[in-house]
């Protein structure tokens, strides 16, 4: 039923669809009968859409701030780390974009991202761990993204932060790979063609330079793990659990909101536009790692319907966004 | 018959059945007023069978009531030919699939007739997973008189028997029983959304999201996958099979639909996996019709042959689309079923409501087609004459007999007296299944958990 508050003329911007459907995705695993395969892939057209029109319009952003910032001075290159700041910090700043000299021999090269303020819905950071610390390159020319919490400490303290890619660096080598940030473990995740690593941030320098003014605490060491779809040891993420991201020994994390939490993950094929990257590539590398651990056990292929524990505690368990409202 | 050209088509009312309870059902005049009713009872699928005798219901809490429609009689002739309940039965259960974690709903997705060869009837009813073929019998006979054991049942002692008697068959009040004579389980991984009794009558197919498989009535334990559109790796998916049929002639053509808004025609003739269509419909996109939403309101909820087998019928959210077997690259007409609806698409979003699956009809003689709407509102298109109406399936303004009033939706401006505007309606009342009677002006329309039968009035 509609609700009486909201008029059958809503407008709901990129962001709002996306946390819908996100929201509706989630529900969808707990309702009878079955995660339901049509739904949730029109869904997924719908994430898809809204990523594509927000990304569009961050790119423009970013464009319009290199065009004010043509010597490409880093500005600014905020922390993850601190807890989820709240959303309503007053005046929060503003940063240029920040494309770093890109370094294709060393894949230390990271991007830095305008920020936004408030908080809202953030891009994908690109941070390149050490060579030897690296599980997994970095760097990324398709970022996802996602909503930062909404609740934690004190105003004046910026909101938690993720970096964007730069699209201009455009790492073809690299494409199958997209990075996320979770701002409460401090864990960085990538995903790479499927399979996840995970490093902590703080073996990213960049990641963890503190801010001028922010009172934020180091971050903790996180756990370096890899993690694969279908690795049953994983929690099911519920709503509003806290530690539902899974990182077993990782850094605990305060709550940063009662609300659910959701994941949303991309990892995009440049090459295949036409690719439903976001939930797909969820339900896919479940589905992937499902199948590869199933048909050892019985003859028949497991399918798309992630309506066992341990496809929902995998699913819960490599994908790391939060979601304010 | 003759069917009346469209204008004078005047439907009323014949009877509302209205589920609240289990196995109730109650006559439109003694309609309780409050109308709370379980989600068991919401109707899920409504099919006449080949003759139109008999009207057939399935509800989401896995039964099946099976309507008949009486004989006419002198006696009473403003009591021509209604329909009343005939047979109740509990087709499915809810399951619980262990291996999966996966708890099976009841609900029945479609129910098909199978043509009628002898004195029984029977139906093919589905769930989600599990197809079960149901045989529908009366017994207005018993038979008495048995030598080894008397009236009640009990045994009767042989040695105080003295002579033999041959049992006879008596009169008894009619029974109707239902009795499933196979079960086609284990075939689908997916949600089974359609099912199509061939015309060979020995065949039928049932489809699911990614699979279609092809049946025979009497071999319950093995099923030929014929269509497979699965990728190999499900990170590829882009579209789902939503709906599936066979050709009404043409045992060896069937069409199935896709969220995509495509419609594929296989010959099961060319190979034995019909995964290369031998015609492809599809409608290029409007572009200047782009929205977050494009890809949600284009994918097809019903598809149905005309009774020809000339055209196709598709319903996706926003209109019905008939195409020509013979033209795949438009459809040769489109009729606007609620097109206010478009600017409205974020709302119904988030209220889900952009998810619900209309289906929609052909009448007997394929010149007007049928599909439902929101607020309880139904519409007809008349091919011929291009018009259409809007009528409304309510107990409140419609007395038992009278003729259904044409409704009009106001999209802007001044609002006339008998319209209603977009934003008045209820998004809670849709009318998702509607059957016509194959051969005369009788329709059944499913509004929620009420069954209404409208009639044509002919005069």
């Amino acid at each position: 039923m509609l609700r009486g508050r909201r008029r059958m003329e809503c407008t709901l911007d990129a962001q709002s669809l996306i946390s819908i459907s996100l929201r509706k995705i989630h529900s969808s695993r707990t309702q009878r009968g079955g995660i339901k395969l049509h739904k949730n892939l029109l869904v997924s057209y719908v994430l898809r859409n809204a990523r594509q029109l927000y990304l569009s319009e961050r790119y423009a952003e970013l464009y319009r701030r290199q065009q004010h910032y043509p010597d490409g001075a880093p500005l600014l290159a905020m922390p993850a780390c601190p807890p989820p700041p709240a959303a309503s910090a007053a005046a929060p700043p503003e940063l240029a974009a920040l494309p770093l000299p890109p370094d294709t021999q060393d894949r230390e090269a990271r991007s830095c991202s305008a920020v936004r303020g408030g908080a809202e819905l953030l891009e994908v950071p690109v941070c390149a761990a050490p060579p030897e610390l690296q599980r997994a390159p970095c760097r990324d020319s398709s970022p996802a993204f996602y909503r930062a919490s909404s609740a934690g400490p004190g105003p004046g303290s910026p909101p938690g932060l993720l970096y964007a890619a730069g699209c201009d660096f455009g790492a073809p080598h690299c494409s199958s790979r997209t990075t996320v940030l979770d701002l409460d473990t401090h864990v960085v995740t990538t995903v790479e063609n499927g399979y996840l690593h995970q490093d902590c941030c703080s073996q990213c320098p960049c990641c963890c330079q503190p801010a001028p003014g922010l009172a934020s605490p180091p971050p903790a060491p996180g756990t370096k793990r890899k993690y694969y779809p279908g690795q049953e040891e994983e929690e099911g993420v519920e709503e509003g659990e806290p530690g539902g991201g899974g990182v077993a020994g990782g850094p605990p994390f305060a709550p940063c909101t009662k609300r659910a939490r959701f994941e949303e993950y991309s990892a995009e094929h440049p090459q295949d536009s036409s690719n439903i990257s976001n939930l797909i590539s969820i339900f896919g590398s479940g589905f992937t790692g499902l199948v590869s651990r199933q048909q050892a056990d019985s003859e028949q292929p497991l399918n798309g319907q992630l309506c066992s524990k341990q496809a929902l505690a995998s699913l819960g368990a490599w994908t790391r966004a939060i979601v304010a409202f | 018959m003759v069917l009346l050209p469209f204008l004078n088509y005047r439907f009323r009312k014949m009877k509302c059945f209205s589920r609240y309870l289990s196995y109730i059902f109650r006559p439109a005049t003694s309609i309780l007023s409050c109308s709370c009713h379980t989600e068991a009872d919401i109707i899920s699928t409504v099919e006449f069978n080949h003759t139109g005798e008999l009207l057939a219901t399935g509800d989401k809490g896995g039964r099946v009531v099976i309507f008949q429609r009486e004989q006419e009689s002198k006696n009473q002739p403003h009591r021509r030919g209604e329909y009343n309940v005939y047979s109740t039965f509990q087709s499915h259960e809810p399951e619980f699939d262990y291996l999966k974690s996966l708890e099976i709903e009841e609900k029945i997705n479609k129910i098909r007739w199978l043509p009628q060869q002898n004195a029984a009837y029977f139906l093919l009813s589905t769930n989600d997973k599990t197809v079960k073929l149901w045989k529908v019998s009366e017994r207005d006979k018993r038979p008495e008189g048995y030598n080894l054991k008397d009236e009640d049942g009990r045994l009767r002692d042989p040695s105080m028997i003295t002579t033999l008697r041959v049992p006879v068959l008596r009169p008894m009040d009619l029974m109707v029983e239902a009795t499933p004579r196979r079960v086609f389980a284990n075939a689908h991984t997916y949600h089974i959304n359609s099912i199509s009794v061939n015309s060979d009558y020995e065949t039928y197919m049932s489809a699911d999201d990614l699979r279609i498989n092809l049946w025979n009535f009497e071999i319950t334990n093995q099923s030929f996958n014929i269509v497979d559109i699965k990728p190999a790796n499900m990170e590829e998916l882009t579209e789902v099979i939503t709906a599936a049929e066979f050709h009404p002639h043409h045992c060896n053509t069937f069409v199935y639909s896709s969220s995509k808004g495509t419609i594929r025609l296989c010959d099961m003739r060319t190979s034995a996996l019909c995964d290369r269509h031998a015609k492809f419909f599809e409608e290029p996109e409007d572009p200047s019709n782009r929205s977050f939403f494009s890809e949600i309101i284009s994918s097809i909820s019903d598809v149905k042959f005309s009774h020809s087998g000339r055209y196709i019928m598709t319903r996706d959210y926003l209109t019905v689309k008939v195409w020509d077997l013979n033209m795949e690259n438009r459809p040769i007409e489109t009729y606007q079923v609620h097109d206010y609806l478009r600017s409205k698409l974020c709302s119904l979003y988030e209220n889900d409501c952009i998810f619900d699956k209309f289906e929609c009809v052909w009448n007997g003689s394929d010149s007007v087609i049928m599909t439902g709407s929101y607020n309880n509102f139904f519409r007809m298109f008349d091919r011929n004459t291009k018009r259409d109406v809007t009528l409304e399936a309510s107990r409140e303004n419609s007395k038992p007999r009278a003729i259904l009033k044409p409704r009009k939706v106001c999209v802007g401006g001044k609002r006339r007296k008998d319209e209603i505007s977009v934003d008045s309606l209820d998004f809670s009342k849709k009318i998702l299944h509607t059957a016509w009677h194959p051969s005369e002006n009788i329709i059944a329309v499913a509004a929620t958990n009420n069954l209404y039968i409208f009639q044509d009035k002919v005069n």
